[in-house]
């Protein structure tokens, strides 16, 4: 039997969903047998791969390889799962929009530090303008928000997926937590 | 402060020996239902178990028909009309809950989740707040337009309170309460559209406000974490509102001793 491919991945984001993720516990070893987690995280892989029939994108877009990133994932994923708060509505990362970027790096690198100060700008991407929900850039097929949402309405949607209908998890999770 | 030219009051005592009110019939949702004349379609509705999803409504206080989620259908009518400010007319045909009426007041949420910073995640009022319950009830999980980010401070000159202008939605119950139930009327709404936002007095800290009794009902009627009790974290605003039923039935009941000449 053909196991499930999924993937996990995140971006923006405090890893907190993942940790949810993690909450189903034995739930997920009840799985186990039918899903094969082939990127993210919790894996070993290095690229994202081909083929992948669900993936869970923790986290908002807010730099230049976040924005890569989620547009390989779109291209080489059946369905994609807009996971968590910062995923569906930019969340917390998206509190510095408030603000202009060079003054956000500023108040970080330069005016908050004694040592040093200087914005960073060789081996990390640069940051976007404002951060982003994930669908303002790439089509979405399910949101689940949440900070974090619950393991029970992850595994309830992987469950519907699993026996091929489409997932129904109003009242099982929420914005915030 | 000048003297008000009238006396707000939101169930005023007429007499009813004189003015007799008409009963009319009509139908919510194919049910026929029969109503006082001044009654809204809301309160009609809700006397016979129906829902429709309402933000800016309170109980007790006056209608104000501003965030428009309580939008209902009228047969022959081409807008939807809001039915906290809608007296029903007789043989009127009323549907709360078509595709239509849901498909506006999700878009409705939606705006006002983008007009403003909306952070439940980090938000006092998460877990007790009626915006985030009414994404809920109205299946509201991603919204579709483009977030504004506007920035707006957090006014926590107040003693006791603290106001954070990202999270309010304009339902103007602060404004009500504090007008028609303390009777000071600190808070007003200035600006129009877009740039609207609440002020106390003439857009001045709270904390220094004249007129604030410091009493603390607009905070315990706000919807959200707009208003809110310093020293409160994440999650742990929780609103009291129990004196609002109360301080309506116990004025009520003055009201009709005064007009029956009992003192």
């Amino acid at each position: 039997m053909n196991r499930v491919r999924i993937a996990t991945t995140w971006l923006d984001g405090c890893s907190g969903c993942h940790m949810s993720f993690l909450d189903m516990d034995e739930t997920l070893a009840a799985v186990a047998d039918r899903i094969e987690i082939v990127y993210g995280p919790l894996v070993d892989a290095k690229e994202f791969p081909d083929g992948v029939d669900v993936t869970l994108v923790e986290g908002a877009v807010g730099n230049a390889h976040d924005r890569e990133e989620l547009e390989r994932i779109r291209e080489r994923t059946h369905i994609l799962i807009s996971f968590g708060d910062c995923a569906v509505t930019a969340n917390v990362p998206a509190m510095r929009n408030q603000f202009k970027l060079q003054d956000v790096l500023k108040r970080g690198y330069v005016d908050n530090v004694s040592h040093h100060p200087a914005v960073p700008d060789a081996g990390v991407p640069k940051l976007l303008e404002r951060v982003r929900p994930l669908h303002e850039f790439v089509a979405v097929d399910l949101f689940l928000p949440g900070c974090p949402p619950p393991s029970e309405a992850i595994l309830l949607a992987l469950t519907d997926l699993l026996e091929g209908r489409t997932p129904e998890v109003q009242g099982k999770t929420r914005f915030g937590a | 402060m000048t003297t008000p030219s009238y006396t707000p009051d939101p169930t005023p005592y007429v007499r009813r020996d004189v003015n007799p009110v008409r009963i009319l019939t009509f139908t919510i949702d194919g049910r026929d239902v029969s109503a006082r004349e001044d009654e809204t379609i809301l309160s009609v509705a809700r006397q016979n178990g129906i829902f429709i999803p309402t933000l800016c409504h309170l109980d007790g206080l006056s209608e104000r028909g501003a965030c428009r989620l309580c939008i209902v259908e009228v047969k022959g009518a081409p807008k939807l009309l809001p039915s906290c400010v809608t007296l029903p007319r007789q043989d009127m045909e009323v549907t709360t809950n078509s595709d239509r009426v849901a498909d506006y007041r999700r878009k409705i949420l939606e705006l006002m989740y983008s007009e403003r910073n909306h952070v439940c995640s980090v938000c006092v009022s998460n877990g007790h707040c009626e915006l985030q319950n009414l994404s809920v009830v109205l299946g509201m999980t991603h919204v579709r337009y483009d977030y504004i980010y506007p920035k707006h401070a957090i006014d926590a000159s107040h003693e006791r309170f603290s106001v954070d202008h990202n999270r309010c939605v304009l339902c103007q119950r602060c404004v009500r309460v504090c007008d028609e139930i303390e009777g000071a009327h600190t808070w007003d709404v200035m600006g129009r559209g877009i740039t609207s936002r609440v002020i106390t007095d003439l857009n001045q800290p709270w904390g220094s406000s004249e007129t604030c009794t410091g009493c603390g009902k607009c905070v315990q009627v706000c919807p959200t974490g707009a208003l809110s009790e310093k020293g409160k974290s994440v999650a742990e605003m929780i609103k009291r509102r129990q004196f609002l039923p109360y301080l309506q039935m116990m004025r009520r009941e003055g009201r009709r001793a005064v007009a029956e000449g009992i003192r």
